[in-house]
């Protein structure tokens, strides 16, 4: 591996200027004559606009302007999009109701933007925006799915009615209830899925600039797919054709998936800078993005398991209730459909799957995906359900889970997926010998000594990451391609800098590649720079989510040097008068193999642009791009194993330890995949324990609008993790990389709660855990 | 936030001066509340009074078992006072689980005090210690001080300089954290002087903090943990929010209360 190169615990290269507080966030941006942005946003979560007065904020101190949706409507402006068509069972494409960047005649939800002002200081804008006056007809709202569905709900878009979006299925329903009704056993439970505000460390921010002697707009945005952005701000939200819009994510502080969708407020700052012929920038507060940054999560589901009489599974029927929120967001009609029920088979040889998804308008924040994005959802039902139909079997619940391990690969799952590598019980052995599953007994006979009851849980997960190959997700409805790109630039000293289409917003990029190529080309890691974030230097890139930058990015980036590779062997072989098939790259040179002929790498690359001495016809330069759309998706899986205590006389859970033992196929930088599953697994436990938007359900107001109500997990909730990894290589792209950056967050929240229950001896609990939901299932109350 | 005009008072006439002359004044003592609503723009003064550098409002002085905290103590140095250490570690323990490090270095007893947020801590010292609130105009008694949710007895301008007590023979704060804000769900302060027991709850009570006589009794009657197991504590009285209903909080008040016994011996 090198002490640089793939395999090597390099500390990473971002974070210098990270902790040293010299990021450059869209925040920090500033440009002359740029002005401030606030937006008058709806309080009510459903609501007729019936005048909006303006007039008083246009004449408050330093205001250059104030814009309403009207006007943004009649310039062309687009409606927001899903830009993933799903089909109902009955064939007919999803109900997308029209979700305008700045609402006039509807508001949908609390934090709906209805107008924009623009001001000298950021104190000003916040002055006019509350002297706009919005006169509203308040209308009823709801904020509940099921509640949604029923007769007489109020309804949210006119073209959705019965506010469902869609109503699709997948599987074999008559295979499945025949396997029900045959079954030695049926485990039937109904499952929550609590929804989740993503909370990333940087507010969301945009920084529109108009350049009216270019007619060219550029955008700075905290995205985590600047070209999906431009491509669809200029294809579908016609702010302006692709050649005329720039779009720049510069440090972007977190996503979690919240900031790979394009919102109403980039769009709306660029269509204001070009109305007020200043640079426009807005910065989300806390608050803002508790209300308007897109939701996860929020399922509810109802559950049937069937069993034969050697506790096989055969067959799994389930249907869901998934909350949209009051807009379709850009990957939305995806997330409770091909990246959920398509994982219901889990580790399992599981014969035959049902699902039902009925996709439903609320009046609250759209929900789109967060870190896991349905595949969460998809392990913690099943795995809920595994653990659920084990108690009542009377077995343990490895051995359940080990009866029906898949063993065989690749397998075909009756749900579309076809997992290629896997080694289900090696983690879930590497998992329990690490929890010292086999002490358990005692350790809780010691607990209740001390009055504690403590319990065990484990989670066996696998994941469908990478978003890809193209033709598959289009075939499934996806608009958009799912590949990645690079660009390997040599420069005539040698020195490399990597063009990518993945974007980095605290993954750590910019070390991980820079070993890849080290390892390749036997460059040190200080002589590689990676680009990204900017559609001006990356031609095209698909970003940065779904686990997809180590396994389909870099795999791009493999490609390019691959190229890079070809040409530098034929100049090195014409300069050392070697035959090109006997040249080796080692340690930075180019040698003849066997032999003490060689030529340093910087000789190679200065060779290619002083193009003196090349082969016959060769074109100087030494640059090479790639496309690279992987042949599958990628399945990492592992086991996660929890042990608690819980306080009967508070209910307070306290986490006693925690084990995650996954295989995420080869590895390149351990110490940050260890940093990916321990934020992950910290995410899983705050959905388990902690974290849960709650909005009032005759109202639609946000009750966990701050983070006086909405708990995100600190330090002392979180006990030291206990990470391994079983390894088996994915087979689907060149490096082997299955991805890492969502494990955590998926795995952990069934083990949390399995863990509970046991501990409890109720098994009838939701998400979040909290002390008060414990104390009332230990007490009944 | 809202324009506003600060002023740094260096005495506590000055300050009451001050006030006298502001539109819609504030006194700002710490401001570990009060700055955060006003960024919220829920509060808009017109004038903040900085109370936090008057030199005379600073300091504990203990002399024998009686002690006297100045008002605009912050809450790291209650925590840290090893003379108080000494007569009412409980009142310490208190101050150390405020908040965080950067609150409890910045907000002040006297601040809190005046808020009386319901879920605040220091109100339930205050009230179990039977403290004597000394402001800039007279002496309250603790039985007198706290009205309801956010209320007390102070009066407009009013600006509490310190605190003063005897220290108790035994005394123990516990509280259960809210998970989100950390503020209590449920605090229970006990105190034992003599045969005079005080039992002071926060967190948990629907108007404010308050004392529970039917703990008190009981632990007069005898002092341990399990003399509470036959109190009831009435649910009817408590607050009930997204965190926890009302039946929960009367739980953990009772839990609390006996954990706190436990913990002062």
């Amino acid at each position: 591996m090198g002490v640089e190169g793939i395999g090597a615990r390099v500390a990473r290269k971002e974070d210098k200027r990270f902790l040293t507080g010299k990021g450059r966030y869209v925040d920090d941006m500033k440009v002359a004559g740029m002005k401030y942005a606030v937006f008058v946003r709806s309080p009510h979560a459903h609501a007729k606009i019936k005048s909006i007065d303006v007039s008083a904020a246009k004449d408050m101190p330093g205001v250059i302007d104030v814009l309403e949706g009207k006007a943004m409507k009649e310039d062309g402006i687009g409606s927001l999009i899903c830009g993933w068509m799903i089909h109902s069972k009955d064939g007919s494409p999803m109900n997308m109701g029209d979700w305008r960047p700045l609402a006039y005649e509807t508001v949908r939800y609390v934090g709906d933007a209805v107008a924009i002002v623009v001001a000298d200081s950021l104190g000003e804008a916040r002055d006019a925006a509350e002297a706009v006056v919005v006169d509203y007809e308040v209308l009823p709202a709801v904020t509940e799915a099921v509640d949604a569905l029923k007769p007489g709900a109020p309804q949210i878009h006119a073209n959705a009615p019965g506010n469902q979006i869609y109503d699709w299925h997948i599987g074999d329903e008559g295979a499945v209830d025949a396997a029900l009704a045959s079954a030695a056993h049926v485990t039937e439970i109904e499952i929550h899925n609590n929804r989740l505000s993503p909370n990333p460390m940087e507010p969301r921010a945009a920084l529109g600039i108009y350049d009216t002697a270019e007619d060219h707009y550029t955008c700075y945005t905290t995205s985590q797919n600047p070209h999906v952005a431009r491509l669809v701000m200029s294809a579908f939200y016609n702010v302006a054709p692709e050649n005329k819009l720039r779009v720049i994510a510069p440090d972007v502080g977190g996503g979690f998936g919240s900031k790979i969708y394009i919102y109403p407020e980039e769009i709306t700052c660029l269509w204001a800078s070009k109305k007020t012929g200043v640079p426009v920038k807005w910065t989300s507060d806390r608050t803002e993005a508790f209300l308007t940054d897109a939701h996860g999560r929020d399922h509810v589901s109802k559950v049937k398991m069937a069993f034969d009489a050697n506790h096989r599974v055969t067959a799994l029927k389930v249907d869901t209730t998934a909350n949209f929120g009051a807009y379709m967001s850009l990957f939305s009609g995806a997330v409770p459909t091909y990246l959920y029920a398509t994982l219901l088979s889990g580790q399992y040889n599981l014969p035959a799957i049902y699902a039902n998804v009925h996709a439903v308008y609320t009046n609250t924040a759209p929900v789109d995906a967060y870190r896991g994005a349905g595949r969460p959802e998809a392990t913690y039902l099943l795995e809920r359900t595994m653990e659920t139909a084990a108690r009542e079997l009377g077995i343990s619940p490895a051995e359940l889970r080990s009866i029906n391990f898949i063993r065989q690969f690749p397998h075909q799952t009756p749900v579309i997926m076809n997992y290629d590598t896997g080694n289900f019980q090696a983690s879930l052995d590497a998992a329990m010998a690490e929890a010292d599953w086999a002490g358990f007994p005692a350790r809780k006979a010691e607990a209740e000594r001390r009055g504690k009851k403590r319990g065990i849980g484990m989670s066996c997960y696998i994941e469908a990451c990478g978003i890809a190959p193209s033709a598959a997700v289009g075939s499934l409805g996806a608009g958009v391609g799912l590949w990645e790109s690079a660009e390997v630039r040599v420069n005539a000293v040698g020195t490399i800098e990597v063009l990518t289409g993945s974007h980095s917003h605290g993954q750590g990029h910019e070390t991980t590649f820079a070993q890849l190529v080290a390892t390749r080309l036997g460059v040190p890691l200080d002589s590689i720079s990676i680009v990204h974030g900017d559609t001006d230097k990356v031609q095209m890139g698909m970003g940065t989510y779904g686990s997809r930058s180590g396994a389909v990015g870099m795999s791009a980036i493999a490609k390019a040097l691959d190229k890079v590779e070809v040409k530098a062997k034929k100049i090195a072989a014409h300069l050392l008068e070697a035959s090109e098939s006997d040249i080796v790259i080692e340690n930075g040179e180019l040698k003849v193999a066997g032999t003490d002929k060689s030529v340093p790498w910087f000789q190679v690359a200065l060779s290619a642009y002083t193009a003196h001495n090349l082969p016959a016809g060769m074109e100087p330069g030494l640059k090479e791009g790639a496309f690279y759309d992987p042949a599958n998706f990628t399945f990492p899986a592992g086991c996660y194993i929890c042990e608690v205590e819980v306080d009967p006389d508070t209910g307070k859970t306290q986490l006693i330890q925690f084990v995650a033992a996954d295989d995420f196929g080869n590895i390149i930088n351990p110490m940050i995949v260890e940093g990916q599953v321990h934020g992950g697994i910290a995410q899983g436990i705050g959905q388990a324990l902690l974290e849960g938007v709650q909005y009032d359900a005759s109202t639609g107001q946000l009750l966990t609008a701050s983070y006086m109500d909405y708990a995100m997990p600190r330090a002392d909730d979180l006990p030291s993790y206990k990470v391994s990894h079983q390894t088996t290589p994915c087979t689907s792209n060149p490096l082997g990389i299955k991805g890492c950056g969502e494990a955590g967050a998926i795995g952990s929240p069934p083990a949390v709660i399995n863990a509970i229950t046991d501990a409890i001896g109720n098994n009838n609990l939701t998400m979040p855990a909290t002390p008060a939901k414990v104390w009332a299932a230990m007490h009944g109350h | 936030m809202y324009e506003t005009n600060y002023h740094r008072a260096s005495s506590v006439d000055e300050a009451a001066r001050l006030m006298g002359d502001a539109g819609e004044g504030k006194y700002l003592a710490g401001g570990m509340t009060l700055i955060a609503t006003m960024k919220q723009r829920l509060a808009a003064p017109s004038d903040l009074i900085d109370l936090r550098h008057i030199g005379s409002m600073k300091g504990i002085t203990v002399n024998g078992r009686n002690v006297t905290i100045g008002a605009g103590t912050s809450h790291y140095d209650v925590a840290s006072s090893d003379a108080l250490k000494a007569v009412c570690p409980a009142l310490c323990h208190l101050a150390s689980h405020i908040g965080d490090p950067h609150v409890r270095h910045m907000g002040t007893i006297g601040g809190s005090v005046a808020n009386d947020d319901p879920a605040a801590d220091y109100p339930s010292a205050v009230l179990a210690l039977n403290m004597t609130v000394r402001t800039n105009k007279r002496e309250i008694a603790a039985d007198d001080f706290f009205v309801g949710m956010f209320e007390t007895a102070l009066e407009e301008g009013e600006i509490i300089v310190s605190f003063s007590f005897e220290a108790p023979d035994k005394a123990a704060y516990q509280k259960f954290p809210n998970p989100a804000s950390r503020y209590a769900m449920a605090g229970v302060f006990v105190a034992k002087k003599g045969s005079d027991v005080r039992v002071a709850v926060t967190g948990a009570g629907s108007n404010g903090v308050f004392r529970h006589q039917g703990m008190e009794a009981a632990l007069k009657a005898a002092w341990a943990p399990d003399a509470l197991a036959a109190v009831t504590v009435d649910a009817g009285m408590m607050m009930a929010d997204i965190h926890g209903n009302s039946d929960y909080r009367a739980n953990l008040v009772k839990v609390m209360a006996k954990r706190a016994v436990a913990a002062a011996g």
